[in-house]
């Protein structure tokens, strides 16, 4: 049926009744693709329906179970990532695979069995492919002084320096900031009109009306159908993609009776090898409100949620919470979790590692709830009435997709492992509520539903600190968004009236300047 | 540049697929099975080195264990459920600092130093002590000694992440010349020391193992209550599983770490005793004779529930009796038994792979339409 648009076109790569299974998971089935050169195609899917899967078929890391591959309309047998390479296929993962201690250019030739190494001509060769399609890199550059965005163009350029003129493209703009995706897009439609077949992997809608030509849905490892982006709208899109209609709109109240509940002092934390992580950073988040944290993955939020929560050393500063009961000021500051607890101060924190860290994998959803109260009473038997009911409660109110509660919670889906973490976090009726990455890999029902438990906390006087990546989720869903840049807070913003260009542009921000912060 | 690898590339002959899914009753079926194959082989492998038959073999084997069971003498019987009892009481010493993925690898330092606590208390105050404080005495010091033997890897663990692998192996040597010594001194140069007739666990209906096989079915028992529903059980798991989460419910691991040594080592330390009071009445430096390292095994095989552990150490400790019966009557040396545990331990770890993972074989692609 793509034919109609694409007369002319010649097929790069097709896809003929594939399907994958792992055990008894079915990861994709049936589907059928087409991919042209000189076209953007974007897989469009919910977390979990195999787009990835899909594609580490036809760049050689996985073999398909059933159907077939066709490069240049001629059948191929990818079973291994080095057979891709010779089909002229790049894939570049979400995860980056460089070698830290290495340049650039070192890490773009590594692998490259052609008996010759000139790292010389190497070089210029990289620095013509740069200039051809405007990407900006230093070859000499070690991995590890690099930034995130600049990592990934090492890793695009790694795939053309071997040739490919089919890439793949694993959610490219996850970890990037607006301006560098609109960066990526410029480059990524050179290369269309250069000729060359550009597959990309995305949930995001936005991203694939922007920049596709075609979109083809998956949905439960299924293949929906293509569309022409120019024809089609996101809502049709979401529709494809979940199966049914979808309000994407995030309810937002004005926050009431907004009072001072966690006041962070200039705190300053140094890591392991004694660089700072945190710098001088103050804030404050007010009862009935959500404070949204923004900022480029590993700005420092993860250490500013541990230590709020007792789990990071502060070197400098203090962290004051106020009781709403009693009004009374107290300071966490070096106090492990257990004292924060016995203190009376109630945090709760859905931490961005949820089985490694919220959770316990092997443990089933009863005793992962006792997690947190296992140690209340003076029996030395664990009591495992209450967090059974708790159990039940959760999986029924939050519709936990679960055989039974007495299920590892490693075997759930990821949508449902968080509810399982989520719903113990709020149960334990929270004054101060911390979520990093609450919607990270769940589908759009999943994380609709933890946008709404987030809403119900904030009507009932929560403070509420929300870690995001998703820009354009934050200024739906929070009050005020914070923006963190190397540590330090480079601008707090009003979420009603900012853009994602200014937020985007304070992550950036150098360092120097970021020392004063408006509280608004 | 396709033509070029056209026709090169074909579908792997098979591919291993990791599997979740199994249910128990398939997964001890298989374990079942590998048991009964693992018999079977043992009796081949007899019978072809033995050259006697297959029947004559297995009753050998029985008779190696159980004795003459049927003509009414239960001497034999006892002697192999003491041999269970030592090797379970240390499996279930490991189990709580495994869960914890501790490696404890002490098992046999921290047992000799128990025994050797016993024997210094027997040989000391033998004479000096009423019968009833000495055994108090001999139990108080021998449980000291294994959770001290025990505990000090654990402290480097818990202070500076030492790793305890190494560090609870390197004190096994430590004890052994301890003992070493010990015997050296004691037995005036002989290197042997003569059974104590003090403080000796008393026989019960003729029975000089009862008092030993009593306390570690206690043990087995209360160990299993300790994991399961105790407070500190549950500690204990969440540490094992993730630290990180154990730091963020608020778990001081450094105090779980050495808390559950010091119980490792102590049980440890108890087999020590029941060896020297309760059945050899004096130490050498063989004293556990490596049974500190099958323990690592029986643990794990019996993937740590204690319950469980009791059928594979019955299991094994049956096999090393019956093999060595076997090899006595045909002046085959002990390496034959402890060989032929050894493969049957193996085949064992080996059938767990088929529990996790199953092999999917090539097949026919489906016919595509185009």
């Amino acid at each position: 049926m793509e034919w109609r648009f694409n007369v002319a076109k010649q097929p790069a790569i097709e896809l003929k009744n594939i399907t994958k299974t792992f055990g008894k998971v079915v990861a994709n089935k049936n589907v059928n693709l087409t991919a042209y050169r000189g076209e953007i195609l974007s897989i469009l899917g919910e977390n979990g329906s195999g787009k990835t899967t899909l594609m580490n078929m036809i760049s050689g890391i996985y073999f398909p179970d059933e159907g077939q591959i066709f490069i240049d309309e001629k059948e191929a047998h990818i079973t291994s990532p080095k057979d891709a390479f010779k089909y002229k296929i790049g894939m570049i993962h979400q995860h980056f695979k460089l070698v830290d201690v290495f340049s650039a250019a070192e890490n773009i030739v590594l692998g490259i069995e052609d008996g010759k190494y000139n790292l010389k001509t190497s070089m210029d060769e990289i620095k013509k492919i740069s200039k051809q399609y405007g990407f900006d890199l230093v070859p000499e550059k070690k991995i590890y002084t690099m930034s995130v965005s600049e990592k990934q163009t090492v890793e695009i350029i790694k795939v053309l320096y071997r040739g490919a003129d089919i890439l793949i493209l694993d959610e490219p703009t996850a970890v990037l900031t607006p301006q560098e995706t609109e960066k990526l897009f410029s480059i990524l439609r050179r290369m269309r009109d250069d000729g060359k077949c550009i597959i990309i992997i995305t949930h995001k809608l936005h991203e694939v009306l922007s920049l596709s030509d075609r979109v083809s849905v998956l949905r439960k490892g299924e293949y929906v159908g293509t569309v022409n982006t120019a024809e089609t709208s996101e809502a049709e899109l979401t529709e494809m993609m979940v199966g049914k209609k979808v309000d994407l709109n995030i309810q937002r109240n004005e926050p009431k009776n907004t009072e001072d509940r966690l006041v962070v002092n200039s705190i300053t934390c140094v890591d392991r090898v004694g660089s700072t992580v945190l710098d001088n950073v103050s804030f404050s988040a007010k009862s009935g409100e959500i404070l949204g944290i923004a900022g480029i993955a590993g700005s420092g939020q993860r250490e500013l949620l541990e230590s709020i929560a007792g789990l990071q050393r502060l070197e400098y500063g203090d962290i004051f919470y106020f009781d709403p009961k009693t009004g009374k000021k107290e300071s966490l500051r070096d106090k492990t979790p257990m004292q924060i607890r016995q203190m009376g101060v109630r945090l709760s924190f859905v931490p961005e590692d949820r089985l490694g860290m919220g959770l316990v994998g092997n443990m089933d959803i009863v005793d992962n709830m006792m997690l947190r109260s296992y140690t209340k009473g003076h029996s030395i038997f664990l009591k495992r009435k209450k967090p059974k009911d708790l159990a039940m409660k959760i999986i029924n109110d939050l519709e936990v997709v679960t055989p039974s509660a007495s299920t590892p919670v490693r075997r759930l889906s990821g949508g449902n492992v968080q509810k399982v973490l989520v719903g113990r976090e709020i149960a334990a009726s929270p004054t101060v509520l911390m979520v990093a990455y609450p919607v990270r890999g769940l589908d759009i029902n999943s994380s609709y539903m933890i946008y709404n438990l987030l809403n119900e906390q904030k009507e009932k006087g929560v403070a509420i600190i929300f870690v995001g990546e998703d820009l354009d989720v934050l200024i739906e869903l929070c009050d005020r968004i914070m923006v963190i840049g190397s540590g330090k807070i480079t601008g707090v913003v009003d979420a009603r009236s900012t853009t994602k260009e200014e937020i985007g542009l304070l992550m950036t921000k150098p360092k120097d300047d970021g020392k004063e912060n408006n509280n608004g | 540049m396709a033509e070029k690898i056209k026709n090169t590339h074909h579908e792997p002959l098979f591919h291993i697929v990791k599997r979740d899914d199994m249910p128990q009753w398939q997964a001890w079926l298989i374990r079942i099975v590998t048991i009964l194959v693992g018999f079977l082989l043992v009796g081949f492998l007899s019978m072809a080195i033995t050259e006697k038959s297959l029947g004559d073999t297995y009753e050998i084997m029985f008779s190696g264990v159980f004795g003459r069971l049927f003509q009414g003498s239960t001497t034999m019987l006892w002697k192999y459920l003491q041999e269970i009892a030592i090797l379970l009481c240390l499996a279930l010493a490991l189990t709580p600092a495994f869960k914890m993925k501790f490696w404890n690898c002490g098992a046999e330092g921290q047992a000799l130093m128990g025994g050797l606590a016993s024997i210094f208390c027997m040989i000391e105050f033998g004479e000096k002590l009423p019968y009833s404080t000495l055994i108090v005495v001999i139990a108080v010091t021998s449980i000291l000694t294994g959770a001290i033997w025990g505990v000090i890897p654990a402290i480097f663990k818990a202070l500076f992440n030492t790793n305890e692998t190494l560090f609870t192996l390197m004190m096994n040597y430590i004890a052994t010349q301890i003992i070493a010594y010990y015997v050296y001194i004691e037995g005036g140069g002989s290197n042997v020391i003569n059974p104590v007739s003090y403080g000796n666990f008393p026989s019960v209906g003729n029975n000089d193992y009862f008092v030993n096989i009593v306390t570690v079915a206690v043990i087995t028992v209360l160990m299993y209550i300790y994991l399961k529903y105790s407070k500190q059980g549950y500690e204990i798991s969440v540490v094992g599983e993730s630290q990180n989460t154990a730091r963020y419910v608020g778990i001081n691991v450094k105090k779980v770490i050495i808390r559950t040594m010091l119980i490792s080592g102590a049980l440890c330390g108890v087999t020590g005793m029941l060896l020297v009071a309760g059945k050899d009445h004096s130490i050498n430096t063989n004293l556990v004779g490596g049974q500190g390292f099958t323990a690592i095994l029986m643990s794990w095989l019996g993937q740590f529930n204690p319950f469980i552990m009791v059928v594979m150490t019955a299991i094994v400790v049956f096999l090393r009796l019956g093999v060595a019966k076997v090899a006595d009557t045909s002046f085959l040396n002990s390496s034959f038994s402890e060989i032929i545990v050894g493969i049957v331990i193996l085949m064992l770890v080996g059938c767990e792979f088929f529990i996790h993972y199953s092999i999917k074989f090539r097949h026919n692609k489906k016919e595509v339409k185009a």
